[in-house]
């Protein structure tokens, strides 16, 4: 039993750290020490009253003994320790459990500076990028350079004296004047041109995406079905995002016409988060199946729902979190998630019971099917989208496959499909015994 | 006998003022605004010095570099490159290219006139082309 395991270990450690004795606590609970004991060496399963009175004595929530609520934010602050290259002092991350539980405040601001601070860099490097290939630019500058320079010329041979013919002279002034007009009206259109591009906000290769996601996260990316409504779409400011976001809005409406509500909740009574006994009451494919179930409002009692899909190349282009999971922001994810692995066998659908590192291990239901975006054609290359649901798992019957999130953050230092070095220092080891 | 600079560069103003600056101390400029026919144009007048911009109608200063490089008749020819972009990319291929001398536009008056003579300072075009310090071509 994983997560009652894990449960017990959580304890131990939150005992230490608060200092506090074995036999204080179990005291203090009304249990006997070696049952305490027994439970934080995972050899009896607790929940109940007896979780709860835990928590409270150990000022923690019960959800921090049981679920893996922290790990997205250990995995982001081991992410941020690790891409710190300079300074004089490293980051504890031996200790990084530690001080997400006791400043999960501060914790969570240095997760997100990190997040802005990845952005920021993004940027600038598009920016340079663009700085570097912008044929207006390059030419705008090359214009205003060969001016100055012909400028400085003249005006050199104009002020170091001596004979200068008067035909010259005249000849010389005559550029001069040109050349300044040349170079006001060029450093104008410069000026015009500097000034739009920072408006736009198009500069930035991932920012329409940026800007999407971030317009996903205030419309609530759970809230759907929805109608063509224009005033959702107030909130972009660049054509690119507005695009996104009117191309997802369409498919959700799309959607929700072919499963309308009481038929996914008829469905999702029978079966739970089923996408294939959803798709198969509507008549839809497996992909809408999944988009419908992930942007179900949340609704009591019903488990949450993430999804993640991915374009032929493996690119993310929508990601909906769930807790625990969370898919990164920039660069490649774990490539042994069902979603890639459904890329590569295009309509044959996966389902995996995942297991993702951490303490307690999160175990995910994942469902996963790689579906043709466009109709088929013989004189153009396939174009495919892989779609994966996920859902937490309560079950402990099904094969569990182990995957991270991405290879930076991920403990699982053998893994064959390993890509780069994982930052983590010491892999987090369940202690044996006393 | 005065020597003979040829200047390949497409903007008037430029074209005037340094053939003013070079003439006035001696030199005979020839110049070609057009990049396509340079080479030739180097060909038929053998300069002492060619000063050659990079942004150029018809075909770049670098393919035009590359070109008299490959010419053993111009192989050591002092070549000194004006271009407005001082990227260190640009200065790497120049010099891959087997440039003498690479100058940033806007350079001084005096600038050019102290490279155009230090390139042609030394008594043999060939030893001139070793001081550069150059040894690709």
């Amino acid at each position: 039993m994983p997560r009652t395991s894990l449960t017990g270990t959580r304890i131990r450690e939150r005992r230490t750290l608060a200092g506090v004795k074995q036999a204080e606590l179990a005291r203090n609970v009304g249990i006997s020490p070696a049952y305490l004991n027994l439970i934080e060496h995972n050899r009896r399963r607790i929940g109940g009253k007896l979780l709860v009175d835990l928590a409270r004595e150990l000022s923690v929530e019960v959800t921090q003994l049981t679920e893996g609520a922290q790990a997205p934010l250990i995995e982001g602050l081991q992410d941020a320790a690790s891409s710190q290259t300079q300074g004089s002092i490293a980051p504890e991350t031996d200790r990084v459990e530690e001080f997400a539980g006791r400043f999960a405040g501060w914790a969570a601001l240095v997760v997100s500076q990190r997040d802005r601070i990845e952005g920021l860099e993004r940027r600038i490097a598009a920016l340079s990028d663009r700085l570097a290939h912008d044929p207006f630019l390059s030419d705008a500058l090359h214009e205003v350079l060969s001016t100055v320079t012909a400028i400085r010329s003249t005006a050199g041979i104009l002020n170091t004296g001596g004979e200068i013919d008067p035909e010259w002279q005249v000849r010389f002034h005559r550029n001069l004047y040109e050349d300044s007009q040349r170079l006001a009206s060029g450093s104008q259109a410069l000026v015009t041109y500097l000034d739009t591009v920072g408006r736009s906000g198009d500069e930035a290769g991932g920012a329409p995406f940026e800007e999407f996601e971030a317009w996903l996260d205030t419309q609530g990316r759970a809230s759907g079905p929805v109608s063509e409504d224009e005033d959702r779409l107030a909130g972009l400011s660049t054509p690119a995002a507005r695009k996104m976001a009117q191309a997802w809005l369409s498919r959700l409406t799309d959607d929700a016409l072919a499963m309308p509500d009481a038929m996914v909740e008829d469905v999702i009574t029978a079966h739970g988060i089923n996408p294939a006994a959803l798709a198969d009451a509507s008549g839809s494919d497996l992909a809408a199946a999944m988009r419908r179930l992930a942007v179900l409002p949340d609704a009591e009692g019903r488990a949450p729902v993430g999804i993640v899909i991915c374009d032929g190349s493996g690119t993310l282009s929508f990601r909906k979190m769930i807790e625990g999971f969370a898919p990164p922001r920039f660069g490649a994810a774990c490539p042994l998630w069902p979603l890639y692995q459904a890329l590569l066998r295009p309509m044959q659908p996966v389902r995996r019971v995942i297991v993702l590192p951490g303490l307690p291990a999160r175990r995910y239901l994942a469902y996963a099917i790689c579906q043709p975006r466009v109709p088929a054609r013989f004189d153009m290359p396939e174009v495919v989208e892989a779609t994966m649901l996920i859902t937490p798992y309560q079950g402990a019957d099904d094969a569990t496959i182990e995957v991270g999130t991405s290879c930076r953050v991920c403990p699982r230092l053998n893994c064959a499909a390993r890509r780069e070095p994982s930052l983590i220092m010491a892999t987090p080891e369940l202690e044996s015994d006393i | 006998m005065a020597k003979r600079v040829l200047l390949i560069e497409d903007e008037p103003n430029i074209i005037e003022a340094i053939r003013f600056i070079l003439s006035r101390d001696g030199w005979i400029v020839d110049t070609h605004a057009d990049g396509a026919s340079a080479v030739a144009a180097v060909g038929a007048k053998m300069p002492e010095v060619v000063i050659l911009d990079v942004m150029l109608p018809g075909k770049s200063g670098f393919d035009i570099l590359r070109e008299l490089r490959a010419d053993p008749a111009h192989a050591k020819r002092p070549v000194l490159m004006l271009t407005a972009r001082g990227q260190k990319k640009d200065r790497d291929m120049a010099e891959a290219a087997g440039v003498s001398l690479f100058m940033t536009k806007p350079f001084s008056n005096s600038e050019i006139l102290e490279a155009v003579r230090a390139l042609a300072g030394a008594p043999d075009v060939n030893d001139a082309h070793d001081a550069s310090g150059d040894s690709d071509g």
